[in-house]
């Protein structure tokens, strides 16, 4: 994956945003403009790694290109997790299972693989996906 | 300022029509609008309009008539329609012409579309980690909007359902076989909660409409419909839209409740006397979602409205009466110009075995898109004042 997404930080990896020096809004990925005010002065800020699941959905179909996911399709989920104080981030879901979904339910940021590289020393491509946490 | 009528409708029938290109079809389309308002390609002052993937309207005179006429290209996603529209609506009302033709039609590949995410400014990561895909968007508004109301899914089915019956009473429709909202529920899941029946199919099609000076167009029909207001918004800072890597934290209405409250402020029509609706329906949730944005009633209200049948045809307030986007597939181009070209037969009494009863007087539509906007349109019988 496209690693200017993310950052280390002391608890694990997160999601690299922008702050807003004026108005406090934050964005993902990271953008030189303010969507809010209009502003331009942009600051790197790493987005919190727990949140609740705002809303969600399945993929029951292998998605066209540019999607290079594992050519054996599982079906997989999406959502927005809401990241307090900051924004509602997409991103996969590690649940596939939508009963086992509930919009409010706690989750934290995974890395996790999702396109096999056979031939590869470094193993499967990974992206960043949201667990539910387990309290 | 004058007032502007559409004298003249023409469509190309929507579904799939093997061996006939996307601008054949707008051509057709053309020169049945000409016909019907018994006008030559030669009369016209202005032309607006565009496909997403079928070729350049411009070219359109190639084959309709080199009569040396501005012919301007629109591209605006799903809002291609009524932005010609709108253009057209401008060019007249500000006294610059006074007759001309606008233009939508497409035809699209089989399957879901494929959008590339440099086009939206999205980095390559959203479409490969599989992301760049609108049906899941839609799962996802409705997902919430159902929490947020709620609402049981149960009612997506209804709204498929209805919009196959209605479908089935168009001759024009490419979908025309009743489905029962039982098989529709039981249909493989697209993107939960929506299953296959519930999304609309890419497809083809064409719609013109020839536009005139209010106080012309009896010179060209006796049953003019008139342009009451035609207006359009794109996205505010905290709506949820489609392509979105992220939300704010702050929610923000749709560009769908500022098109629709504009145009019923200019038209000086309240949504409560609209007697026919045409509503964006890429899939279920959508013609759900969209009616309480859109003004035609509050949010909540909908699930005993679909269910009690007063969306149907003979409902107090019908809602895609042509079969919408689910039974006429969505040729983006020409999506938004068919729902006028519905609503205007709906307001001439022409719409035959899918007639609206009560001779209906005003007509709303309103179409919903990437990367969020809305346009929509007040179509009266009567001259407004």
């Amino acid at each position: 994956m496209d690693p200017s997404l993310l950052t280390d930080t002391a608890e694990g990896p997160a999601l690299l945003g922008s702050r807003c020096s004026d108005c406090g809004a934050h964005t993902f990925p990271r953008q030189g403009g303010c969507p809010r005010c209009t502003g331009a002065d942009m600051q790197d800020v790493p987005l919190a790694r727990t949140g609740t699941l705002w809303s969600f959905t399945t993929q029951g179909f292998r998605p066209k290109p540019p999607y290079t996911g594992t050519e054996a399709h599982e079906p997989y989920a999406v959502g927005y997790v809401e990241l307090p104080g900051q924004l509602l981030v997409e991103s996969r879901l590690t649940e596939a299972d939508p009963d086992r979904l509930e919009i409010g339910m706690p989750v934290e940021l995974a890395l996790v693989p999702f396109r096999d590289v056979p031939d590869d020393a470094d193993g499967p491509v990974h992206t960043f996906a949201f667990v539910r946490s387990t309290p | 300022m004058s007032g502007v009528a559409i004298v003249g409708i023409g469509m190309h029938r929507f579904g799939r029509t093997e061996g006939v290109s996307g601008r054949a079809q707008a051509v057709h389309a053309a020169r049945r609008a000409l016909d019907d308002a018994g006008l030559r390609f030669s009369d016209m002052q202005f032309g607006f309009g565009g496909s997403h993937s079928a070729g350049d309207a411009d070219t359109l005179v190639s084959e309709l008539g080199l009569t040396g006429l501005p012919f301007i290209n629109v591209a605006n996603g799903c809002a291609t329609g009524g932005s010609a529209l709108i253009a057209a609506d401008a060019a007249i009302r500000s006294g610059t012409h006074d007759l001309g033709i606008v233009i939508g039609f497409d035809k699209h590949p089989r399957g879901a579309f494929d959008t590339d995410p440099a086009d939206h400014g999205i980095g390559s990561w959203y479409g490969e980690t599989g992301m760049m895909v609108t049906t899941q968007f839609f799962g996802m508004k409705i997902q919430r909007y159902l929490h947020d109301h709620g609402i049981k899914p149960d009612v997506l089915a209804e709204v498929s359902a209805k919009a196959f019956r209605n479908g089935a009473r168009n001759p024009m429709a490419w979908r025309r076989k009743e489905m029962a909202a039982a098989e529709i529920a039981a249909a493989p899941m697209i993107s939960h909660p929506l299953t296959q029946y519930m999304y609309c199919s890419p497809a083809e099609g064409a719609v013109a409409l020839v536009l005139c000076r209010a106080e012309d167009a009896h010179h060209y029909t006796d049953r003019p419909v008139y342009l009451a207001a035609a207006t359009f918004r794109s996205r505010r800072y905290g709506s949820f839209e489609v392509f979105s890597p992220w939300l704010a934290l702050d929610r923000a209405d749709s560009p769908t409740v500022e098109a629709s409250a504009a145009a019923f402020a200019a038209a000086g029509i309240a949504p409560s006397a609209v007697d026919v609706a045409q509503i964006q329906d890429t899939e279920s949730g959508a013609e759900l979602m969209h009616m309480a944005e859109t003004g035609l009633c509050a949010h909540g209200e909908q699930e005993e409205l679909i269910l009690s049948g007063a969306t149907a045809i003979e409902g107090r307030l019908p809602i895609n009466t042509d079969g919408g986007c689910l039974a006429n597939g969505e040729p983006i181009g020409a999506s938004g110009l068919r729902q006028v070209h519905e609503n205007v037969l709906q307001l001439r009494g022409d719409a035959g075995e899918h007639q609206v009863p009560g001779n209906p007087q005003v007509g709303f539509t309103h179409v919903y898109g990437a990367p969020g906007i809305s346009a929509c349109t007040v179509l009266t019988r009567e001259e407004p004042s």
